[in-house]
């Protein structure tokens, strides 16, 4: 999957969660949180939904540090190409 | 033969609109059965039958508002003798008196401004569904005119003639309200008129506890490790089962206060303050939470957040919750105080797990701690068991595996 397709992807499984969101004006490197008010059940349910897209688990662990799309579409690219 | 009758869904809840009929005469239903949809004040709601038997009769056309109390329709239970033929339906040909849609189809159909009547249901008997919205949604998109293209380049072989002058318009009138801001005016309204009810009626007293969390959160990050992402748990599954089973030991705030005395109930149902996208927020219950599994009740927490997100809870969800909890930690906050929701007769809050210098068997360490507080009504406990309450909260959350 190239990046591009994984950031589609991604914000396929963003726009479940936060039918509101606009991947048109979603600032790639602000805090989701901030930008769209999700709480930590919007948050899991996100992270099943990247599971459910591209196949990647991502441990709760590592989710604390994934703030931005960008740094979401960067760990699961990583993850996919490792 | 039973009645059906508009429930209360809310403290102030005083009237209903039924929107449509799930069922139809001559129909047999059971117990827990969704029959209707009705729309109060804070959201559209699925009512559930209390009786098992035939659906004999319905009294209330779609689309009438009644007070709550009113018989809706007549139900004849399981073994009762037929009375009456059920009325026929529509004959052939002639127009459905109403669509059959869920209300979170009927919610999203409103957002996106489609007319659900042009919808083609795919659920059972034809009823839209969330999904025949999207997709009609999905297809209006594909048939709109494509966006404008770029302004050619080339001039346009005749000037375009100037617009004519247009005197200024005095004053435009403001654009109507769309649906979804009607609907947050008027939960807006329902939450108002309860809370000003609580504060005007329940004497209320507060206390507050800070919890060690380390126990909980350990074994919570150990748990997680082992299982897939679809079967993880939140923290906040921890508090509403320690709630719970804390209630089965002060059963008196397990309870509600009807006429001028307290009546305590025997399930522990308790009501989950839920925020909704936009502004608004309602607090459905998630029935026998003492009794369900972490794995079951974080199943349930799911569910139920999912459906109110939705607009799509059952009215036992909302006139069954014995207790609230809020947990408003997500952005920072560190105590709760909050405001019963009547009739219950307390509500219990979470702030934000942080990390604080925490003394332990002498020893100066950093700890992760949570603020939990108990708003409780002093008409039916005081200080000395409320405290209890926390204290047994506190206590159930230091053995997590246990919970």
């Amino acid at each position: 999957m190239s990046r591009d397709e994984i950031k589609e992807a991604v914000l396929r499984a963003l726009t479940d969660v936060a039918p509101e969101a606009d991947p048109v004006t979603l600032r790639p490197d602000v805090e989701l949180r901030d930008q769209l008010d999700i709480d930590s059940m919007d948050s899991l349910n996100f992270v099943i939904g990247i599971h459910e897209q591209v196949g990647v688990d991502i441990p709760e662990a590592e989710w604390a540090r994934l703030q931005t799309l960008d740094q979401v579409v960067d760990y699961v690219a990583e993850r996919m190409a490792a | 033969m039973a009645d059906f009758v508009m429930p209360a869904l809310g403290a102030d809840m005083s009237v209903g609109t039924l929107m449509q009929w799930l069922k139809q005469p001559g129909e047999t239903v059971k117990k827990g059965d969704i029959v209707a949809v009705v729309h109060t004040d804070k959201a559209d709601v699925e009512i559930e039958v209390f009786t098992s038997g035939v659906l004999e009769e319905l009294l209330v056309e779609p689309g009438t508002e009644v007070p709550i109390g009113t018989v809706l329709a007549r139900i004849r239970e399981n073994g009762a003798p037929a009375v009456a033929a059920p009325p026929p339906g529509p004959a052939p040909g002639e127009p459905q008196p109403h669509l059959l849609i869920s209300p979170s189809a009927r919610h999203l159909s409103e957002e996106l401004g489609i007319d659900p009547s042009s919808i083609a249901g795919s659920g059972p008997g034809g009823r839209i569904q969330r999904k025949d919205v999207e997709a009609a949604a999905a297809a209006r998109e594909a048939a709109a005119p494509p966006h404008p293209a770029e302004p050619a380049l080339a001039a346009p072989a005749e000037p375009a003639p100037p617009a004519p002058a247009t005197p200024p318009s005095p004053a435009a009138a403001p654009p109507p309200p769309s649906a979804a801001e009607e609907r947050n005016v008027a939960m807006r309204r329902a939450i108002a008129a309860a809370m000003s009810r609580s504060k005007r009626e329940i004497p209320h007293f507060y206390l507050g506890q800070t919890i060690d969390m380390s126990a909980a959160i350990a074994w919570l990050s150990q748990e997680n490790l082992h299982r897939p992402v679809t079967e993880r748990l939140l923290h906040g599954v921890l508090f509403l089962k320690a709630v719970a089973l804390a209630l089965r030991e002060v059963p008196e705030l397990n309870a509600v206060w009807q006429g001028d005395e307290l009546v305590t109930r025997e399930d522990v149902n308790v009501g989950v303050a839920i925020s909704l996208r936009r502004g608004g927020l309602v607090a459905p219950a998630i029935h026998r939470t003492d009794e369900l599994s972490l794995d079951e009740l974080m199943h349930a927490f799911r569910d139920l957040v999912s459906r109110a997100r939705s607009w799509s809870l059952r009215s036992s969800e909302m006139t069954d919750p014995t207790i609230t909890v809020t947990s408003l930690g997500e952005r920072g906050v560190e105590s709760v105080f909050g405001v019963i929701f009547p009739p219950q007769v307390a509500i219990v809050g979470f702030g934000m797990l942080v990390e604080r210098p925490w003394i332990s068997e002498g020893q100066l360490l950093p700890c992760p701690v949570v603020s939990a507080s108990l708003s409780a009504d002093h008409r039916v406990t005081d200080g000395h068991r409320a405290s209890a309450f926390l204290a047994a909260i506190d206590r159930l959350l230091q053995e997590p595996d246990q919970l």
